[in-house]
């Protein structure tokens, strides 16, 4: 019934079809030639893909393709080529000690590529990018070490943890000295003020520090040490460095005397193969802190 | 009006109320005896809405003051517009509040702090909330109001039923509240673009079927010999999704007491039916549904013919037919067997015609009326909107290649890709169509020319900004993620890619700020356009509707 509706739009020259709807007409134009060549061409490319390629599911398999490749096949054989790469020098690391890998320069340069990318995707999170630490996380750029800076040190913390519950872990607590009630308020108070000093910190005025003196070698000197330097038996930190592990100001030390915070840290020895823990030792080790 | 005594209740009228009625009464039901917090707090809100809905259906009975529109006044058909108004003024709430909420999770990807510790505020509960907001409630928004302004007057006939039309719009809003408070909340299907929890997409499903008979309703009473071909891609769009949802969300709740649900497909074929719904969601949701768009308000606005009848039926039919296979190249490389992995490409790069026929006849439309471009910017942002559509269907077809996807893919070009896609071709067709749709259903002009340039050039320096941010840090990333060092261990790890990301994260959150701006002051200009009351001369109504309100 619309044929008879046909007119020529004047701008183009074109037949419309003849429809009309809401004052919506529609141009007779044909399928543009590139279009349907394009279109075409697409599909003879992917038949051609479709022979040479595993495609079209079929009863209980599927077509395979004339080349007969598989994904599962390439990523096997790709995985093995990059273990075979890696195992000369890999075995090599494991059978070295940590100090032989330092001193050779093979060793060393694998050791260093295969420490920093796993240190990137294990460490990074607690201790930063640049192994900066954060409060709650050793810095391990610094010379400052709780358990020991030596690659044994290192590797062992590395593998055991600290508080990891792995049953060779690195274990320390130190006593809620206010919340278990083993020291009065006051007392807090004045060997808080005490250890300030230690640290280079300004002390509450009116606090008595020698009696806080007497508090710290009562209660603190124990595990801390005479000179408050620290003892790495206890994994105690040393009270007169500048980076204090929950932060280093009078209400952090007053908060860590009166109920202690303790972090973890993971045991690696049975996520990371013995090569990579050794790399890492030996990558953060080298960070500038290194005994 | 005429004071009409001991009408009968209508069919419809009595159907929905009870419909209503039951379903409040079961909401009821659900929320006192659940021990789920949040499955008590939607029984709420749904059996709140319902129990609304039968007092106003039974109000405006007993009321008798009522009169059923009728079908025709003076032999023009007497179009219900209502419901398109109240979707159109729905999308321009939800787009600002979707933009908003992009905006947020950009500038948590760049600052991680403002991600504030709350989990109400985390970006795994907002990136869904955002997605969600812009693709269903202000696209979905756009294509119910579109569609049925479009298809009664392409029709020339009013949509059936007088309720009708109300449940799907107020329903399909229901349901957007309901999943988006659902995110917030921390409920979750886990399913990418199909989070919302069984009960909501229950209501979705019947919303849906009810959305379908408007629809087929309106085609069914038609007065004009053919239908128009917007209505083709808009009948596409409904019927698709209908399949889509019902497929994907086949879930079995723990008990009807628990908002948890487990999905009835297991492992891989889990994967491939998400991703032949999410894919088709950007086929049929997306392309189908703004392609309707296109074919109706570009002609309308250029007042130009559609350029190929023969190539809008023919890519109609190729898109249609082609992009349900195309679902598989969102999993290349996966535990999806090879050959869905490659069928899938092939099916992809021969979409990339198909998709084009559609940016051709947008454009060709055009011929002959190409000066328009700089005197209206309406026009102007709805072509750029095809010219969009054009770039990231040919972007899609190459990204699906394996090859080039081992690079791209689980990298923020796919973002860039996405959004080039939704920024431009969504976005700015949806903008244009609510500048037009507003002034026509209002008989107002639009109240300010200048703030649509303004909207423009705003926007698509933001878009700009967003899609070239996203390609150099996708690229970047991808080449980091698979750079070795010559001992064969990983150049980069994670999070110096993560860090190396930073600037470019900083430049899309800019981009998408501006997305927004320009959006606010769409919002502004169409309250402004309503609000000032100025009649237009009826020429800017070309056939004389005739409000039902």
């Amino acid at each position: 019934m619309a044929d008879h509706n046909k007119e020529v739009d004047k701008v183009t020259g074109v037949e419309t079809t003849g429809h009309e709807w809401d004052g919506l007409k529609e141009l007779n134009n044909p399928l543009p030639k590139w279009w349907l060549y394009m279109f075409y061409a697409s599909i003879v490319w992917s038949i051609g893909y479709w022979v040479l390629m595993p495609s079209w599911p079929l009863i209980s398999s599927y077509t395979t393709g004339m080349l007969g490749t598989s994904q599962r096949a390439e990523a096997t054989a790709e995985y093995a080529a990059a273990q075979t790469a890696r195992a000369k020098t890999g075995e090599q690391l494991v059978e070295a000690s940590l100090e032989e890998i330092q001193t050779t320069p093979k060793l060393l340069e694998y050791a260093m590529a295969q420490g920093k990318v796993a240190f990137g995707d294990n460490c990074a999170p607690c201790h930063g990018v640049a192994a900066t630490g954060a409060i709650g996380y050793p810095n391990l750029q610094d010379d400052a070490w709780i358990w020991g800076g030596s690659l044994d040190d290192i590797a062992y913390t590395i593998n055991y943890g600290i508080r990891s519950g792995n049953d060779d872990e690195r274990y320390a607590e130190m006593s809620a000295f206010g919340r278990d009630e083993i020291l009065s308020e006051e007392e807090i108070d004045q060997v808080s003020n005490y250890v300030a000093k230690l640290a280079g910190l300004q002390p509450e005025e009116g606090v008595d520090l020698s009696a806080g003196k007497v508090v710290y070698e009562d209660n603190c000197a124990a595990c801390h040490g005479d000179d408050a330097r620290g003892m790495r038996d206890t994994g105690a930190p040393d009270l007169t460095a500048p980076n204090y592990l929950f932060g280093r100001s009078l209400d952090a030390i007053k908060a860590q005397v009166n109920a202690p915070r303790h972090g973890v840290m993971p045991a690696w020895v049975d996520r990371l193969d013995p090569a990579t823990v050794k790399s890492l030792a030996v990558y953060v080790h080298a960070l500038g802190g290194g005994e | 009006m005429v004071k009409q005594k001991a009408r009968y209740l209508t069919v419809e009228e009595g159907g929905f109320a009870l419909l209503l009625a039951a379903t409040a009464i079961l909401g009821l039901i659900i929320a006192g005896r659940t021990f789920d917090q949040v499955l008590a707090f939607h029984a709420s809100v749904i059996a709140a809405a319902c129990a609304v809905g039968t007092f106003y259906i039974l109000r405006r009975y007993f009321d008798g003051t009522y009169e059923r529109a009728p079908l025709e006044i003076d032999g023009k058909p007497n179009y219900n517009m209502g419901p398109a108004k109240f979707g159109a003024w729905a999308s321009v709430f939800w787009g600002i509040a979707g933009f908003l909420v992009g905006l947020i999770i950009a500038l948590q990807l760049a600052y991680p702090a403002l991600n504030f510790d709350l989990p109400w505020t985390s970006f795994g509960r907002l990136r869904p909330l955002h997605t969600s907001a812009v693709i269903f409630a202000f696209g979905g928004n756009v294509l119910l109001a579109t569609s049925f302004y479009v298809v009664q007057r392409t029709c020339r006939a009013r949509m059936p039923g007088d309720i009708l039309p109300w449940i799907v719009i107020l329903g399909y809003n229901l349901f957007i509240v309901v999943a988006g408070t659902g995110y917030l909340l921390g409920v979750t299907q886990g399913k990418e673009y199909a989070e919302p929890e069984w009960y909501a997409d229950w209501l979705l499903t019947i919303v849906w079927v009810f959305y379908l008979f408007a629809f087929l309703g309106t085609i069914w009473r038609r007065r004009e010999p053919h239908i128009y071909v917007a209505n083709w891609f808009y009948l596409a769009f409904i019927v698709t999704i209908a399949v889509l949802h019902i497929f994907n969300n086949m879930s079995l709740p723990v008990n009807f007491l628990s908002s948890k649900s487990y999905i009835v497909w297991a492992g891989v074929q889990d994967a491939m039916v998400q991703w032949w719904y999410g894919h088709n969601a950007v086929g049929f949701f997306l392309t189908a549904g703004f392609l309707a768009i296109m074919y109706y308000f570009i002609p309308k606005q250029a007042e130009r013919p559609v350029y190929s009848y023969r190539l809008s039926i023919v890519h109609f039919w190729a898109l249609i037919f082609i992009y349900i296979w195309a679902g598989p190249h969102h999993l290349h490389y996966t535990a999806l067997p090879q050959w869905a992995s490659t069928l899938g490409m092939t099916f992809s790069i021969i979409l990339w015609m198909p998709s084009w026929g559609g940016m051709i006849n947008g454009l060709m439309t055009l011929s002959g009326a190409w000066d328009k471009l700089r005197t209206d910017p309406v026009l102007r942002m709805m072509v750029v909107s095809v010219a969009f559509y054009g770039m990231s269907t040919f972007e899609g077809p190459v990204m699906s290649i394996r090859e080039v996807n081992s690079l791209s893919h689980y990298t923020d070009w796919t973002i860039g890709h996405v959004h080039a896609g939704a920024l431009g071709w969504v976005g700015y067709i949806s903008f244009g169509a609510l500048y037009c749709l507003i002034p026509w259903l209002y008989n107002r002009k639009l109240y300010s020319t200048r703030l649509v340039n303004a909207h423009f050039w705003v926007s698509t320096i933001g878009i700009v900004l967003y899609i070239c941010a996203m390609w150099v840090s996708g690229i970047m990333q991808g080449l980091m993620w698979r750079a070795y060092d010559s001992l064969g261990f990983l150049e980069y790890s994670f999070i110096e890619t993560v860090d190396a990301m930073h600037p470019f994260y900083v430049i899309r959150a800019l981009g998408g700020g501006l997305f927004l701006l320009g959006a606010v002051f769409m919002a502004y200009n169409l309250v402004m356009t309503v609000a000032r009351k100025e009649e237009t001369e009826p020429a800017l109504t070309p056939t004389g509707a005739v409000a039902a309100e």
